[in-house]
């Protein structure tokens, strides 16, 4: 047990809130007093330091209170965020993921991290007072300028007012979750000063029915610290719910101690020791709280003992101002509570394990369709149709569960445009739109990397440096886009500059001096445009430390079709150039078209068909494989003869007519089928370069169908076409 | 690293060494309490302590107290300074009644 069980949840909270951190950043570069930002880039790093404190990480603690400072103060307008902050605050950022890598890892951060932190922590030094800067005396960092309107009310500024007292008793099983309290003790050194801790020993049973790894311990805390309720209470965070926690304002009395009393588990006489023991109350208001508590059992019942706030109220020691702020308070927690109640984690293995049942019982569903077909009982049948359809439904569903909006994986870039363009002294603009397109999880995250790519092809080739950009009267700022939307079944995604455009000539030639287009062949605009995507192809004059070194287009074109997409590119000199990625939906379970060829079942992703003719019977194979369609010279593939299967004598023959990235084709077929779903099983690594086909499936029948690569039959009737062309 | 009780003479003196935490706390529980059998007047120098949790402090809380209800007089000794953080963190020195002595050359700088 070398990680505590929620140390991974720490992991992924503090990840999440880094992402949040830089989201706001990169709003605050745009507009730097936005005060939303602000806060919640205050919150981040507030959140941070207080999670890692309670698992010891005290490198991030310390660390993140370095920069929660400077927040302060710009939250406080003290300080603004300029660019140089901006830049700061980003590296902080970086520094406490690989921090948090370092933790995930199990080991300590090494010399050169910790070099780092230092110079980063001296940086941010210098943005504090020089009081507040001093390394050995981390309590007192942030010095309460003027008045606070809320906690100095109504009385004077005494040692009083900023002594809280907290009550605590730990759950049994906190030490079993991997939580220690005595972190908890020296976390809140972090929020002030531990006046007093008072050890409550009393639950500890006698040493035979003591459970060691349970914990029986509780304390009782004076706590001089100048942070709000909020502040403490969050400390508790991870403990709340199993344990027994209450913090008591800074001039708390007898009511609060009181009430403090009625609800520990500990008598009153014992507690009050205590309370007496660690300063909290004296031994003359001790005495008046037990007079008043046996007063009150002899006035009525124990259960109906005034409540805490009645208490107060009938004290008349509370203040209108607090009971207010208490109820905003309360209400914001609510509002957390229920907004955390409509969000569920799952973990991504049991939502995987769910699709594949929903796949398996699709299957099992066209099983059943095909027997009741063969049995002349309508009620069956019915029911057959009314699970299908609820099948239907199931699938959809479950498959809705795994998309995930591709916002958060544009935003990323973000980040990267800004320091691409610093490194290249561009003055580049990124704009997003679609970002709300969802998209399943698996396609997303193998996106990311195609898509850094790309950006910072686009950065680094596409958009030109300023001078240039002058020269060519074009705004000296660069544009970059990005894009995504839904058309007919797939999902497109736009990486758009309006940079100089690719270099026809230049890649022509390239491609010539390698061999790869004889010397006089004159390709259109987009056979040129795919030649860069040919392993090792690099046009670009100077390779810089980006790119240039013709590694990666073509590992981007790989890491699409994996994902059975396509990509396409429009260019035109001087005005720049587009990258428009094509994904289908959804990997798993598609609407699919049934066809036969010889006896061999085939399925068509049934987004990707236009419509299914019959074969004109004027229209005889093999040496024109053209259709006249209205119009429109339509081109033919004989899928028999493509997989080199034996003719089979079918009267009449069908054409289905598909459609992919705007190019459409006829694939000359025996039989149609009709509709299915059908789910996609990878094919084995021994099949896995197989030309036209992209998956197998398993029919209701139990047979299997090989799933049709539709781009990439569409890619080879177009190449078969343009080659005799140039003969 | 693990966690072990040594019996260092037929006396009753022992050395506690290892990480005296949750993860040996089954463990240790059934040591500690063997050891109160052996003898009326038993020495536990924490001398090879190098880490404590509340766990560990749970333990100490709970040998002393078992040795009381047996009338074994029990002493413990040489706390490191894992132990000492701990037992001033939460200021059970005087719960645990034992002199700690902390050494001269570090006697500054561990404890917050």
């Amino acid at each position: 047990m070398s990680l505590s069980d929620a140390l991974p949840t720490f992991l992924a909270e503090a990840r999440g809130l880094l992402e949040a951190m830089e989201t706001a950043l990169g709003v605050l570069d745009g507009n730097p007093n936005d005060t939303g930002a602000i806060n919640s880039l205050f919150r981040a790093a507030h959140t941070i330091k207080g999670s890692a404190g309670l698992f010891g990480l005290d490198h991030i603690v310390d660390f993140t209170h370095e920069m929660e400072s400077v927040l302060d103060r710009v939250r406080d307008g003290a300080l603004s965020l300029n660019s140089s902050r901006i830049e700061l605050m980003l590296l902080c950022r970086d520094h406490i993921d690989r921090l948090l890598e370092v933790v995930e890892i199990g080991s300590e951060p090494d010399e050169a991290l910790l070099t780092q932190g230092e110079e980063l922590t001296a940086r941010l030094r210098q943005d504090l007072p020089a009081s507040a800067a001093s390394p050995s005396d981390p309590i007192h960092w942030a010095p309460v300028t003027g008045d606070d309107p809320v906690r100095n009310l109504g009385s004077d500024p005494t040692e009083g007012d900023t002594l809280w007292h907290l009550s605590l008793r730990f759950g049994r099983d906190v030490l079993r979750h991997g939580m220690d309290p005595l972190s908890f003790i020296h976390y809140l050194n972090t929020l002030g000063e531990v006046r007093q801790v008072y050890t409550v020993t009393d639950a500890l049973p006698p040493a035979e029915e003591m459970d060691p790894e349970s914990c029986y311990l509780g304390f009782e805390i004076r706590l001089h610290s100048e942070a709000d309720k909020q502040c403490i209470e969050d400390v508790f965070d991870f403990v709340r719910e199993e344990s027994q926690i209450r913090i008591l304002p800074p001039g708390a009395h007898f009511p609060q101690f009181l009430a403090l009393m009625q609800a520990v588990p500990e008598d009153n006489h014992r507690l009050g020791e205590i309370l007496v023991g660690c300063g909290a109350i004296t031994e003359r208001e001790l005495e008046h709280m037990l007079d008043a508590q046996a007063r009150q059992k002899s006035d009525a019942s124990p259960t109906s003992a005034p409540r805490l706030g009645e208490a107060l109220v009938q004290e008349e020691r509370i203040q209108p101002e607090l009971v207010g702020a208490a109820l905003r308070r309360q209400q914001e927690v609510r509002r957390r509570q229920a907004q955390e109640s409509r969000l569920l984690r799952v973990r991504a293995d049991k939502l995987d394990s769910l699709i594949d049942l929903v796949g398996e019982l699709v299957i099992a569903g066209a099983g059943l369709q095909a027997q009741v077909q063969g049995q002349g009982d309508t009620a069956l049948h019915e029911s057959a149709q009314e699970i299908a359809r609820l099948v239907d439904g199931i699938r959809d569903g479950a498959m809705n569960l795994r998309l995930v909006e591709i916002g958060e994986t544009f935003s990323r870039f973000g980040r990267v445009v800004r320091d691409v363009s610093r490194e290249t002294g561009k003055d580049i603009a990124l704009r997003i739109e679609g970002a709300e397109t969802e998209l399943d999880k698996t396609v997303v995250e193998r996106l990311a990397d195609p898509l850094t790519h790309l950006v910072r092809n686009a950065i680094d080739h596409g958009i030109e440096s300023p001078e240039i950009r002058q020269a060519r009267s074009k705004p000296s700022q660069g544009q970059l886009h990005l894009g995504a939307r839904h058309e007919a079944g797939s999902v497109v995604i736009e990486i758009m500059d309006d940079g100089g455009g690719l270099d026809r000539e230049r890649i022509l030639a390239k491609a010539k001096e390698r061999g790869l287009l004889p010397s006089d062949a004159e390709p259109d605009d987009a056979e040129v445009w795919n030649l860069i995507f040919e392993p090792g192809f690099s046009t670009a004059q100077s390779v810089s430390n980006l790119s240039g070194r013709g590694v990666g287009m073509d590992v981007v074109k790989q890491a699409i079709d994996a994902l059975r997409g396509g990509i396409e590119i429009e260019s035109s000199p001087g005005q720049g150039s587009t990258f428009r990625i094509r994904l289908p939906l959804s990997l798993a379970i598609i609407d699919g078209f049934r066809v036969s060829v010889s006896g061999n079942e085939y399925v068509v992703p049934l987004d990707m068909v236009l419509e299914c003719m019959e074969m004109p019977r004027d229209l005889t194979e093999g040496e024109t494989p053209h259709l006249n369609l209205r119009g429109d010279v339509l081109p033919l593939l004989p899928l028999g003869a493509f997989f080199g299967l034996p003719k089979a004598s079918v009267t009449r023959r069908n054409i289905v007519v598909v459609q992919w990235g705007g190019r459409s084709a006829g694939l000359l077929v025996d039989e149609l089928q009709g509709q299915l779903q059908a789910v996609i099983k990878p094919l084995g690594p021994l099949f896995k370069g197989l030309p036209g086909i992209s998956g197998s499936t398993i029919l209701g029948s139990g047979e299997v169908a090989l799933v049709l690569d539709v781009p990439g039959l569409l890619e080879r009737v177009v190449s078969v076409d343009s080659a005799s062309y140039l003969q | 690293m693990e966690c072990r009780l040594i019996q260092q003479d037929r006396r009753g003196s022992f050395v506690l060494e290892g990480e005296l935490t949750i993860h040996h706390a089954l463990d240790m529980k059934q040591a500690l309490l063997s050891v109160l059998a052996q003898s009326e007047s038993i020495e536990i120098s924490l001398a090879g302590v190098t880490e404590m949790d509340t766990a560990g402090a749970q333990l100490l809380l709970m040998i002393k107290r078992a040795a009381e209800e047996q009338g074994v007089a029990l002493r413990l000794k040489d706390h490191t300074s894992a132990v000492r953080t701990v037992v001033e963190t939460m200021q059970l020195a005087g719960t645990l009644g034992d002199p700690m002595l902390i050494p001269g050359e570090a006697a500054d700088g561990d404890h917050p």
